[in-house]
């Protein structure tokens, strides 16, 4: 626990003091792994918050132990094991008014600060980049707007790990593949929006949580005073892998963010290469056991199918007419989890990844899928 | 009424009894009962999620079952544990508080009781459905579109909160006709005892929330089915507007859960401190205000859709003002305690300890009301200790008390108070492990409704696990104590308690089958 002896956090430092003490007391222990407060904010808004924060907890801290002193001196001395006689009162208008004016007084002192920093939270203009954030079943996508650069985001922790066979990383269930660049020091407007069900992206450290939902775009921004990687989570229930769609946030310099641009910009015209040429089959397996991992969420890495989610390893598509199986995968199933890929991934990937579906675990239908037939089929 | 009475004197025997009885008393023992049984339930389901939550990584159960396990959950002690505890209570002791035979409407009595068997087997059944997709795993708000995709266990579920809904719609209906019209001569409104207030504003609360709901899930229902796009954007539909309605229906709903249990600690607190209930007149106003402002305030559970300005400043200011009727009721607690000649039995035991932790949910519900700062507490395990310490430290506690105040009135027996105690301390002991660390866990960032976690969570979960099985093993204790005092062990007095006051302590332990076959006269 940090104790700082600045003026600006002195409610904070108290109220975390007050908070540690009746932790320890409670414990018997103090432990460095004993989290008890906001993760360390990095932009104005998050350090407002915490003192916001810090202030409100520590005026119901004041208000808890005043009242209830009250009560715990008349449980231990007007018991009647003491001999003591009840009194007969069972009003007092003037202390009624008292303790209604006085809370609301002090809502007042609470309301003031907190409508400041809404108010300045909500003012979303003068935004140097724009990032539409997009919440899919289970990943994020990011589109910069204003460099032409877009990406799908997924949760990188390797699933032996989750599944106890491996030792946890120290950033388990927090690490992408793909983390978001943003420039430090700039005001970065993110307009927060969903694919399929109702998603919520939190940046703690940022003070930043906007509900993504299908058919909204929800803006919110953010200006980042530290370089770094942050770290977050999807907040609102999305489903089955809700747990295990982080967000990762890399804050650079603006130079070394340019620089990133250039490189993502180079990236991806070199992906768009890739549709024009006819594969080989082993090629489209390797490019498809990759790229597969998004169906392996609901499927299972095998394709073995989990709960509601049909198998695909002797599934009625995989070895079923290839027409149908490229459907599915291109336009969804509505009304059931079963996204519409031709949204999501190039021709390329969704080529390669119905090879293999049709090719890996006994599937042996022998079918090889070009870029250009997934084309023909969007 | 007198000569009516004494024909049907006698209950048939065996099972009939409790199948075709309008008895206001054996209603309300089969609401009991059934509570505790789906106390029960729930619990289990609350020991699958915590033991799954004891370490990182995946353990028991796959994060399908684990979405499951926390919408059940929800729902089971929400509608099968706090809202039939307090129907049977009130089934129980409004006719006896106000000086009534039974209930305005006897047949509907039976007929709202019978409607929830029926609707929990249909609930509970779709966890036999894993193969269609189990049971409904959208949590118990069931936002759309992710209910939309759930399989055939969402209808379960839709369907089995329609019956609910009707059940607590009847129940309302004949509380409110009883309290109107059954009142022994005398019995003014402001002469009632507060219990009896408070559930008359909660039953029509329920009138007007339950058919909300109704429309909320019927909506659903037809989306699912008959594609209607009512919450689907694709068709012109609004997700958000699912939640403005659900909310709607929502927040009344957290009042219905809290406003009995107020009524409960209202009955017990003056009794135990030997002093009448200080500032009756405010207690009921502060009941009434708090009704009214739980219609205005729905939109606090949603400050991070995305609102304008106005709106969530407006949605803040009133969920503010919750917070003075709620201190009058506090502070009307205390005063009543202050310069009273206490002993802590174990309804006051329960009764105090309800009014100290509640206080700390209303305390963080206060904060939650900020909304910069609701923006970092929204779905953290900060709300789930926030509304678990206003349900189970809150509600649950005040049943406890309540069932042990009533108990020896019911059965004519006193219950063994040594053990009453040692539940109440394992209750509370458990109940404090279990969700105090759940708030430093949501400060410092862990997202509720999720199956893993990193390991920089770990300790305050296992505390919180560790509590849960406490607090879950130690409920056996209070299923031993109502059976002995079911059974029989020292008898009760009609008075039971030294400070007890009000008209059903003048009747017998047990009480007559018809409570009052003449009126009795209220000064």
């Amino acid at each position: 626990m940090r104790i700082d002896c600045n003026k600006k956090h002195l409610t904070g430092s108290l109220s975390r003091a007050l908070l540690g003490l009746s932790l320890w007391l409670a414990a018997g222990f103090a432990h460095a792994a004993y989290e008890l407060n906001f993760q360390k904010p990095v932009t104005s808004i998050a350090d407002k918050i915490l003192e916001l924060h810090n202030l409100i907890l520590l005026i119901c801290f004041v208000i808890f132990v005043v009242v209830f002193s009250f009560m715990f001196y008349a449980v231990i001395m007007h018991r009647k094991s003491r001999g003591y006689k009840a009194a007969k009162f069972d009003d007092s208008p003037t202390l009624e008014v008292v303790w209604t004016v006085i809370p609301f007084v002090i809502l007042v002192v609470m309301a003031i600060p907190s409508t400041a920093t809404l108010i300045e939270m909500d003012d979303v203009t003068g935004s140097d980049l724009s990032v539409k954030v997009t919440g899919y079943q289970w990943k994020w996508k990011y589109d910069y707007l204003d460099h032409d650069i877009g990406f799908f985001s997924s949760l990188a922790t390797p699933r032996e790990q989750i599944e106890n066979k491996q030792a946890k990383g120290e950033h388990y269930l927090l690490e992408v593949d793909n983390p978001v660049v943003v420039p430090v020091g700039k005001k970065i407007r993110f307009l927060v929006t969903a694919n399929d069900v109702i998603h919520s992206w939190w940046m703690p450290q940022f003070g930043l949580k906007k509900d993504a939902i299908p058919g909204f775009i929800n803006e919110i921004w953010t200006r980042i005073e530290e370089p770094g990687i942050y770290r977050g989570q999807c907040a609102e229930l999305c489903g089955k892998d809700h747990g295990f769609m982080p967000i990762v946030v890399q804050a650079v310099s603006p130079e070394e963010f340019d620089k990133w641009v250039s490189v993502q910009k180079n990236k991806m015209l070199a992906e768009a290469g890739a549709a024009d040429k006819t594969w080989t089959r082993e090629e489209l397996m390797e490019r498809g056991k990759k790229a597969f991992g998004a169906c392996a969420a609901c499927h299972g890495p095998n394709g073995e199918g989990v709960g509601p989610f049909p198998k695909l390893a002797g599934g009625k598509i995989t070895t079923g007419p290839l027409k149908d199986h490229l459907k599915i995968v291109v336009h969804g199933k509505p009304g059931t989890a079963m996204q519409a890929f031709g949204a999501q991934m190039n021709d390329a990937d969704i080529a390669a990844v119905v090879t293999y579906e049709r090719n890996a675990f006994g599937n042996a239908t022998g079918d090889v899928v070009q870029p250009f037939d997934v084309k023909a089929q969007r | 009424m007198a000569t009516a009475t004494a024909q049907h004197h006698a209950h048939p025997p065996g099972i009939s009894r409790w199948l075709f009885t309008t008895n206001h008393k054996d209603i309300g023992t089969l609401y009991l009962l059934l509570s505790l049984l789906m106390f029960f339930i729930g619990g289990a389901m609350a020991l699958v999620i915590r033991a799954e939550l004891f370490q990182p990584g995946l353990q028991v159960v796959d994060p399908h079952f684990f979405n499951q396990m926390t919408t059940l959950h929800a729902l089971v002690m929400i509608f099968g544990v706090v809202m039939p505890a307090f129907v049977g209570f009130a089934n129980w002791q409004i006719p006896m508080m106000v000086g009534a035979p039974d209930m305005a409407l006897p047949r509907l009595n039976n007929w709202s009781f019978w409607i929830l068997p029926f609707a929990f087997t249909l609930l509970l059944s779709t966890l036999f459905m894993q193969g269609q997709g189990g049971s409904p795993s959208a949590g118990w708000t069931l936002y759309p579109p992710l209910s939309v995709q759930g399989g055939m266990g969402t209808d379960f579920a839709i369907l089995s909160i329609h019956m609910m809904g009707i059940s607590s719609i009847l129940g309302a209906i004949n509380i409110i006709a009883t309290i109107l019209n059954m009142r022994a001569p005398g019995m003014t409104l402001m002469k009632m005892p507060l219990f009896v207030w408070t559930w008359l504003i909660t039953a029509f609360l329920l009138l007007a929330a339950m058919p909300v709901l109704a429309g909320a899930v019927t909506m659903l229902l037809t989306d699912r089915h008959f594609d209607t796009h009512f919450f689907d954007p694709a068709g012109g539909g609004d997700p958000v507007m699912f939640q403005h309605v659900f909310w709607f229906f929502g927040h009344p709903e957290v009042y219905i859960l809290i406003l009995p249990a107020f009524g409960l600690a209202s009955q017990i607190i003056p009794t135990f401190a030997r002093k009448p209930l200080f500032g009756y007149a405010s207690m009921v106003y502060a009941t009434a205000s708090i009704a009214f402002l739980s219609f205005i305030v729905w939109a606090h559970h949603m400050f991070t859709v995305g609102m304008p300005l106005a709106g969530e400043l407006f949605f803040m200011y009133a969920t503010m003002l919750i917070a003075v009727p709620t201190g009058v009721k506090v502070f009307n607690w205390i005063a009543t305690m202050w310069r009273g000649s206490l002993s802590f039995e174990t309804p006051m035991l329960f009764a105090v300890a309800f009014v100290f932790l509640f206080t700390i949910g209303g305390l963080s519900g206060l904060m939650l009301a900020i909304v910069p700062a609701d923006f970092q507490y929204h779905d953290t395990y900060f709300v789930v200790a926030h509304f678990h310490y206003v349900l189970v430290t809150g509600a649950v506690l005040a049943i406890m008390g309540g069932a042990y105040f009533w108990l020896p009135k019911w059965t004519g027996h006193m219950y063994n108070e040594a053990l009453g105690k040692w539940h109440f301390w394992l209750t509370v002991i458990g109940m404090n492990v279990t969700f105090f660390p759940m708030h430093f866990l949501g400060l410092a960032g862990m997202p509720r409704r999720i199956p893993d976690y990193n390991p920089m969570f770990t300790d305050f979960n296992q505390w919180a696990t560790v509590g849960a099985f406490v607090l879950g093993v130690s409920q056996i204790l209070f299923v031993i104590v109502v059976v002995q005092s079911v059974r029989g062990s020292k008898k009760a007095t009609g008075q039971v308690w030294e400070g007890a006051e009000g008209l059903e302590w003048t009747l017998s332990s047990p009480p007559p089958y018809h409570s009052f076959a003449t009126a009795p006269k209220v000064k």
